[in-house]
């Protein structure tokens, strides 16, 4: 059974997000996304500045045979990238939740995050095999 | 013949397996209207029959001395390439899937890689495209990706094959082409710095370009790279490699061409070996199939076919190319021969140049036009009165005298692009000579 | 760092390169400039007999057809007749240059021009090409065709339906042209799900792209209402031809309602694959789709044959030259020997050969799709002890002396084995290799680790890719 931290906000295509104050949200894959994944070789990060609507295609991570798009949790713009990721993708394997994160965003719309998943709903939702 | 082993028993046997009466019941999604239709071929031959006819149809075909290049060139092929890409495991073997039982043609392929990147001074090539053309379209199509503009700007003297595949290719994935002029037989640099603006993906030179003439290909990358543009520098003669500066030394961003001049034939036009390297920021981009070093679970370092997440079999429609299967032989074949005549490929380059030069000097003492006055590699263009007759009657005396160019060049009437290389003799040239001053 | 693999590069030594390159035999002069030169040439300087046996060093560590049975699903690993590379070999071919084809290679162009016509009468269409290099590149070629139809027709048509087990080289090609595409799931059958079909199909599609026997060896047994809905609505149905070998001589593809498709001569015509290419993969098309063909065209006159570039419609030029000639000899040869009942006997025991595999496996793995296949069929590794998977078994079949099926494709099945053993292997080679399915199931019961370690027989163990992705190094380095 994959690791779901209880502090998290999910989304159905398995990023989590990490809401640190009203404004600043940190992002990443799920743990079951990156078994899922196996060994993860590449992370495609996205841009620092611009800026995404919710649920739109923002980076990608590649195993060695598959290839897998990341999605913006909630609209906002894009402040940070964790650049490490580029020379040591394996990070995200070995700790998606804490020196695997992707980007860091600043959210704008701020009720998107009530329509992302809890912890529960998320474990739920990685049961029923979508 | 029949390259079918099973006996009627074990027909018999395996339909009993199966459950079914006969081999035919097994074909029963097949619409009966349609079914076992009459196919008119001829009556199979053995293989002694068929080898005969084939052979009288070969023979049908007439070998002469040929002065003829353009994209294709006569260069020796030692007999040790013959010989080791003759071996069945390499050429019986599909597509390295699995690298435990495929090392031969990761490791080889892998020294291929090695050995474009030395040759066109890049930091990565690819294990080959079908041919210098498409070659030429996918690292056009790369340019397009990599930069996200849609103009490209290619040179007149890009081998005109090469323009027309391109501009097919450009056609079908709405990629807007523009042909930059040439003057004296070389690129118009004035008119390419008119023409282009922010909105151009790439530069397209050839060097030596398709009139055997060396381009300046530091100053089109110099040009391109002013306005963010890529240079793409192609080659019709990967022997030229051997002798004149690489493209990633004059600045070119991507390499590519054709390399059939190493190890493999003319053969009527393929099969052939594009060529495709680039510098090492566009890792993500480039088309087709890259292998990589890696080592095995015993630490032992082998080989292992990399980077596939570009490729269509995982990304599908969002792959660099659609590109599978390559010229994988070929590759093979070119690196078997760069391998055997290593650094004295220098050297043959010379005496290609020294037969080509002597070619020329001699037409010229007859009288003949050299057209443009530039340094060229193993070819050259000469202007010919009644060239189409003339080649006419050489043919008959065993001699195919260049290309005309007028049906690519409308101005280039009765000029001819005259090739020799290290399979030229001086005799023959001299014979070529005697022949021109009696008819 | 356990023995390294010898490179050529690390037999490099100054002096011992003895190539002699012949010196041109008279005087000339130079005329390029030193600053047009490059400094040094850094390839490598290695004797003849190093050459050798490096590369025969190296081709012992490869496994071909030769070896023994490649039952590789969808890339028909049939043995090769010799004779093919024979042909291919003669000087009359080999030395020919393009450029003079018309007036000095006469035989070849009758070569070609023949093959064209054999191919018709083969597949019921109207006219073939032969320059694409591969299937992928017919593929491409082909859906530049049906867009120039619909473009001279003036018709604005952006989208191709592919179903869901396409190869991905169909995708990747509709994309480089500019379509969108849309997927079509398939039904529990295997075949193509009609409903489906129906409720993608309006005047935005241009086509249809089928592998004609599926991906999973099945004969869709609604191709001709598939034709029929597309015809209805003006589509092209095109036939991707990678699997022609299990009907040929059976069904000619333009009877099916196919207007255009391409063929593999390195599969169904008995080329070698030569570790990855050089392949063919001549495009054929019904009357309506031949003034929009690939320039030139190999045309006959008054018992001449010549190239013919006047084709105003033509999508224009795809290939250097006229496509890969060597390829198009063996395939040629092959055909010649064969004729029309001996192509109809290689469909006829690649389906058998595939279905006998196929009933004796179902007996000890999970079939998916519970049909009679054509020559191909596709297990997985449902129901595996021990939770031993596809990869698993592949390797342990390398430790067997046998090459792997296609593994993991098609993506609609998990797990996916797809095995195809050809017509050119006899009952005696399938019963081993059923045997040797046996024996891993068993492995799998009995010694689980023995599996979860293979290959070990082989040259280099399993082979690690996730470091050769993350760090790449694509070239020898001192």
């Amino acid at each position: 059974m994959s690791n779901i931290p209880e502090n998290l906000k999910y989304t159905k295509t398995h990023e989590w997000i990490e809401v640190q104050d009203d404004y600043t949200g940190i992002c990443g894959i799920t743990d079951h996304a990156q078994e899922m994944l196996t060994d993860i070789v590449f992370v495609e990060l996205p841009e620092v500045g611009i800026e995404v609507k919710s649920g739109e295609q923002i980076a990608v991570v590649e195993s060695v045979k598959a290839v897998s798009d990341v999605y913006a949790p909630v609209s906002g713009r894009i402040t940070e990238v964790n650049k490490t990721l580029e020379d040591s993708p394996d990070l995200l394997n070995s700790d998606p939740y804490g020196k695997g994160w992707i980007f860091k965003i600043d959210i704008k719309v701020k009720h998107e995050l009530d329509e992302l998943m809890d912890a529960a709903q998320y474990a739920e939702h990685v049961a029923s095999g979508v | 013949m029949s390259f079918l082993p099973n006996s009627d028993e074990d027909i018999r046997l395996m339909c009993n397996e199966i459950g079914v009466n006969s081999v035919e019941d097994l074909f029963v999604d097949i619409p009966l209207q349609v079914k076992n239709p009459d196919i008119q071929l001829p009556s199979p031959l053995s293989e002694q029959e068929a080898f005969h006819s084939i052979l009288r149809t070969a023979n049908t075909n007439k070998l002469v001395c040929s002065l003829v290049g353009g994209g294709i060139y006569n260069h020796y092929v030692p007999a040790v390439v013959e010989h080791l890409a003759s071996r069945s495991e390499f050429y019986t073997a599909y597509t390295p899937y699995q690298p435990e039982v495929s090392q031969g043609t990761l490791a080889a392929i892998f020294e291929f890689q090695t050995y474009m990147c030395r040759l066109t001074g890049m930091d990565i090539a690819n294990a080959s495209m079908y041919d210098g053309a498409t070659a030429l379209a996918e690292a056009v199509l790369m340019a397009v990706r990599t930069t996200k503009k849609n103009k490209v700007l290619c040179s007149a003297t890009v081998h005109p094959h090469y323009r027309q595949v391109l501009a097919t290719y450009a056609w079908a994935s709405d990629v807007s082409l523009e042909i930059v002029p040439y003057k004296n037989g070389i690129t118009d640099f004035n008119e390419l710095s008119h023409i282009i603006n922010d909105t151009v993906a790439c530069v397209i030179v050839q060097s030596p370009n398709f009139f055997g003439v060396i381009e300046d290909i530091e100053k089109a990358a110099h040009i391109a790279h002013e306005h963010r543009a890529l240079c793409i520098a192609t080659f019709t003669e990967a022997m030229s490699l051997g002798l004149l500066k690489s493209p990633g030394e004059c600045g070119a961003d991507i390499a590519c061409g054709e390399g059939q001049s190493f190890g493999n034939y003319p053969a009527c036009g393929g099969p052939l070996l594009g060529i495709l390297a680039c510098k090492k920021e566009f890792m993500r981009t480039i088309p087709g199939r890259l292998i990589g070093k890696t080592v095995d679970e015993n630490a032992k370092e082998c080989y292992v076919m990399t980077l596939q997440t570009r490729e269509q079999h995982i990304r599908r429609e969002r792959a660099t190319s659609n590109i599978c299967t390559n010229e994988g032989l070929c590759a093979l074949r070119a690196t078997i021969y760069l391998s055997l005549v290593g650094n004295r490929l220098a050297e043959l380059a010379r005496t290609n140049h020294a037969a080509a030069s002597y070619c020329m000097e001699k037409l010229v003492d007859l009288g003949y036009e050299r057209v443009f006055d530039k340094p060229f590699f193993n070819e050259f263009v000469i202007k010919i009165n009644n060239a189409r007759d003339i080649q006419n009657k050489l043919m008959d005396n065993g001699f195919a005298l260049g290309i005309p160019l007028e049906e690519y060049y409308p101005e280039l009437s009765d000029c001819l692009l005259i090739t020799a290389t290290e399979c030229t003799t001086k005799d023959d040239i001299d014979t070529l000579v005697k022949l021109l001053q009696t008819i | 760092m356990v023995s390294a693999m010898q490179t050529i590069f690390s037999l490099h030594k100054e002096g011992r390169n003895k190539y002699t390159v012949p010196q041109f035999g008279a005087e000339s002069y130079d005329s390029i400039p030193q600053h047009l030169c490059r400094d040094k040439l850094n390839l490598v300087d290695v004797s003849e007999v190093d050459v050798v046996r490096h590369y025969r060093k190296l081709s012992s560590l490869n496994f071909g057809v030769d070896n023994g049975m490649y039952p590789l699903g969808s890339c028909t690993m049939k043995y090769n007749p010799k004779v093919n590379d024979v042909v291919a070999s003669l000087t009359q071919f080999t030395q020919q240059h393009p450029a003079t084809i018309e007036e000095l290679s006469q035989g070849s162009l009758q070569i070609m021009y023949s093959l064209q016509e054999m191919l018709c009468a083969i597949t019921g269409m109207k006219q073939f090409t032969l320059m694409p290099s591969a299937g992928a590149h017919g593929e491409l070629a082909s859906v530049m065709v049906i867009k120039k139809y619909f473009e001279t027709k003036g018709e604005k048509r952006n989208i191709i339906l592919i179903p869901d087990s396409a190869h991905g080289t169909n995708p990747a090609s509709v994309a480089m042209c500019g379509f969108t595409v849309k997927e079509i799931p398939s039904n529990s059958d295997g075949d193509v799900d009609i409903d489906a079909l129906r409720a993608a199909i309006d005047e935005n599609v241009a086509a249809m792209m089928l592998t004609c026997p599926n991906t999973l060896g099945l004969f869709d047994k609604n191709i001709m209402t598939i034709a029929d809905i597309l015809h209805s609505k003006g589509a092209l149905f095109y036939c991707d031809g990678a699997n022609l070998n299990a009907i040929v001589g059976k069904v000619r593809p333009a009877d099916l309602g196919f207007d255009i498709m391409h063929v593999n001569l390195h599969k169904t015509f008995s080329t070698p694959h030569g570790g990855g290419g050089p392949g063919s993969g001549p495009i054929g098309v019904v009357e309506k789709l031949t003034s929009f063909m690939p320039v030139p065209v190999i045309a006959k006159k008054d018992n001449r044959y010549y190239l013919d570039y006047d084709r105003p419609q033509s999508i224009g030029r795809v290939h250097s030259y006229y496509g890969n000639f060597l390829v198009m000899l063996r395939a040629y040869t092959y055909i010649v020997m064969l004729g029309a009942s001996g192509l109809k006997q290689v469909a006829e025991n690649a389906v058998v050969n595939a279905n006998y595999l196929r009933v004796k496996l179902q007996k000890h793995f999970n079939l998916p799709y519970n049909r009679i296949c054509m020559h191909e069929f596709v297990i997985n590794d449902e129901g595996m002890p021990d939770g031993i998977t596809t990869n698993e078994i592949a390797k342990r079949l390398l430790d067997y002396g046998f090459h792997a099926p296609t593994i993991y494709f098609p993506l609609i099945v998990h797990g996916a084995m797809m095995i195809e053993p050809t017509e050119t292997e006899h009952k005696d080679t399938l019963d081993a290799f059923v045997d040797t399915m046996i024996a891993i199931k068993n492995e799998a019961h009995t010694n689980p680790e023995m599996l979860k370690a293979a290959p070990q027989t082989t040259p280099v163990r399993k082979v690690d890719a996730v470091l050769a992705a993350r760090k790449p190094v694509l070239k020898w380095e001192e």
